[in-house]
């Protein structure tokens, strides 16, 4: 066997992580996407700056405040206490959560770029053929969009595989609940299980050529639609 | 009360929209005006696309948009055609017109059997946007709007993005429109030929207002307001191919109160056509010129004479039988000649241009 026990741990742990992830940023990602597309609020550019944030901050401030805020102290580790859930952070869900914020921007930013490069046209015709704009967003801009959903799910699952930084401010290294496959590597080398890390590392290699050749080797298709 | 009572106030940064008019519910009203006149932003008022601050429409006393209630397009029961047909591209020709038929609710006066006959669509209806020319496309967004059995159709320079040739190709399946359907229809253009074809009412726009509105006939012969439709000043008529002189290669149009000959563009006789006579391919005589190359020498009377631009030009509108045409002539000659009101004069026409 080349993984380990462990290392399949890891694995199946990172993708379900990842899934998780996708799933719940489809459904949150693609409400803001669309309002930050369509609103002329005031609110539009501090909002927008804030789901960029994660772009540009290191994963250990995000981490941090995350960790501030799920803690016993802070207002969602208080409403989690309330809850009966018991504290956040070192939990799988934990690290959901934290994956949600720190992937928000790779679900909505090519979101928000397809429903750009929609425009109105669309919209009105929907409208002047009786289509209400909820019927018209699930009818013309969700068909319209799929290209940019297809590279918002896929930039979102790969970046969240890929995180680790925040997963070791939230979700520390505990096997089978927040031991992912970047921390696994990390461990390995800690131990000097270079062979091991190796494996793990090429799997992980592996896996994001493969990825980014399918959204590169897809993109031209995307653009004539 | 059976019309469209239309009143919008719009201002935007370098542009104000200020318009009060009322348009007829039945035929085809064409909105006239340069670009940035706001023919586009009056018709978009109406669709519902836009918003004015303050506005007031009704449709045939249904109140779409006032101080309180605001219509949404959707429950508007229109029918729009943009300038570019604007498909969508994820369907086909067919899944294009079911979109607006599977959401209305109006009872369908109008099948989609009919709206893909009427444009002549029925090879085209598997194929997705891009594989239908510009023209095919536009036609099949024409018989979108229709299929969802408009009570009012708005169209926004249907042809405009087209080139001549398209424009030829779809020019008669609107004329059938007009002629086979009962829907009023709001026509945007700034063509004067497209709107001398296929209008009956004309509302003239200029920075933003309306500068005058009424039947298209009897608007274009008001010297007192003289629209520029195109590059002159001019009448239309409506006539029928009275005659056709083969040996000649001309043809008559009979119109109310006279006859106009003009080159035989072989259209059978008995074919409604409409014709336009420029002010300026119009003169008069006090007799009854025998030696004249000028084919079309109708006996007419002056009706009022007015200023043209120049102030060495006079408009003259004369009465021929039920219809009225218009000559500029310099005013050196209306004094000479004597024309005044009331007088029986002899009109000369030279060039009669058959809109097709």
């Amino acid at each position: 066997m080349l993984l380990s026990d462990s290392d399949l741990e890891a694995i199946w742990l990172t993708v379900k992580l990842a899934s998780i992830v996708t799933a719940i940023l489809l459904l949150v990602g693609t409400p803001i996407a669309w309002w930050l597309v369509r609103s002329r609020s005031w609110w539009k550019g501090p909002i927008g700056a804030v789901v960029a944030l994660p772009l540009v901050l290191p994963p250990s401030v995000l981490g941090f405040y995350l960790l501030l805020v799920m803690g016993p102290d802070g207002p969602v580790g208080h409403l989690t206490r309330v809850l009966g859930v018991g504290p956040l952070p070192f939990t799988f869900w934990g690290l959901v959560l934290a994956s949600v914020f720190y992937s928000l921007p790779f679900m909505v930013q090519p979101l928000q770029n397809a429903f750009e490069a929609i425009g109105d046209r669309p919209l009105e015709v929907a409208a002047t053929l009786r289509a209400s704009p909820l019927d018209a967003f699930f009818s013309v801009v969700l068909p319209l969009a799929r290209p940019g959903f297809l590279t918002a799910g896929i930039m979102t699952f790969a970046h969240t595989v890929g995180e680790f930084g925040v997963v070791l401010m939230i979700g520390g290294n505990l096997p089978g609940i927040t031991r992912v496959v970047s921390v696994q590597i990390y461990d390995h080398v800690e131990a000097l299980e270079y062979a091991q890390a190796h494996r793990l590392a090429a799997v992980m290699l592996i896996f994001a050529f493969l990825v980014l050749l399918a959204l590169y080797a897809w993109r031209p298709n995307a653009k004539k639609a | 009360m059976e019309k469209i009572e239309a009143r919008f106030h719009v201002d935007w940064p370098g542009f104000s929209l200020e318009v009060d008019c009322v348009l007829p519910d039945r035929g085809v009203t064409a909105l006239f005006g340069p670009s940035g006149s706001g023919k586009t932003t009056l018709l978009r008022c109406i669709a519902g696309l836009e918003r004015a601050r303050k506005g007031f429409l009704s449709f045939k006393g249904e109140i779409w948009q006032d101080d309180t209630t605001w219509l949404p397009t959707h429950k508007r029961p229109l029918g729009y055609v943009f300038q570019e047909a604007s498909l969508f591209p994820h369907l086909t020709a067919l899944g294009n017109l079911r979109y607006g038929i599977k959401r209305a609710t109006t009872e369908h006066k109008v099948s989609l059997d009919q709206a893909v006959e009427l444009l002549g669509i029925g090879h085209l209806l598997d194929r997705k946007a891009d594989r239908l020319s510009g023209g095919e496309r536009q036609r099949v967004a024409i018989a979108r709007a229709l299929a969802v059995s408009p009570r009012l159709l708005l169209m926004d320079e249907p042809l405009a993005a087209l080139d001549l040739k398209r424009k030829q190709e779809i020019l008669p399946y609107l004329e059938r429109l007009h002629d086979e359907l009962e829907i009023p229809v709001l026509y945007v253009s700034h063509s004067p030929d497209e709107v001398a074809r296929l209008a009956d009412h004309l509302v003239a726009m200029e920075e933003g207002r309306v500068v005058a509105s009424g039947p298209l006939i009897e608007t274009l012969a008001r010297i007192d307001l003289p629209i520029r439709l195109g590059e002159d000043i001019g009448v239309v008529l409506d006539a029928v191919v009275g005659e056709r002189d083969e040996a000649w290669h001309l043809a008559r149009m009979d119109f109310p109160g006279g006859s106009l000959w003009t080159r035989d563009m072989g259209n059978v006789v008995g074919r409604k056509v409409r014709v336009r006579v420029l002010a300026r391919d119009v003169s008069v005589t006090r007799k009854h010129q025998a030696q004249t190359s000028i084919q079309n020498i109708l006996p007419g009377r002056v009706s009022a004479i007015a200023n043209d631009e120049h102030p060495g030009l006079a408009l003259v509108r004369i009465q021929v039988g039920a219809s009225v045409l218009i000559a500029r002539l310099a005013k050196r000659a209306v004094a000479a000649l004597e024309v005044s009101p009331g007088q029986e004069i002899w009109v000369q026409v030279k060039t009669v241009a058959l809109l097709e």
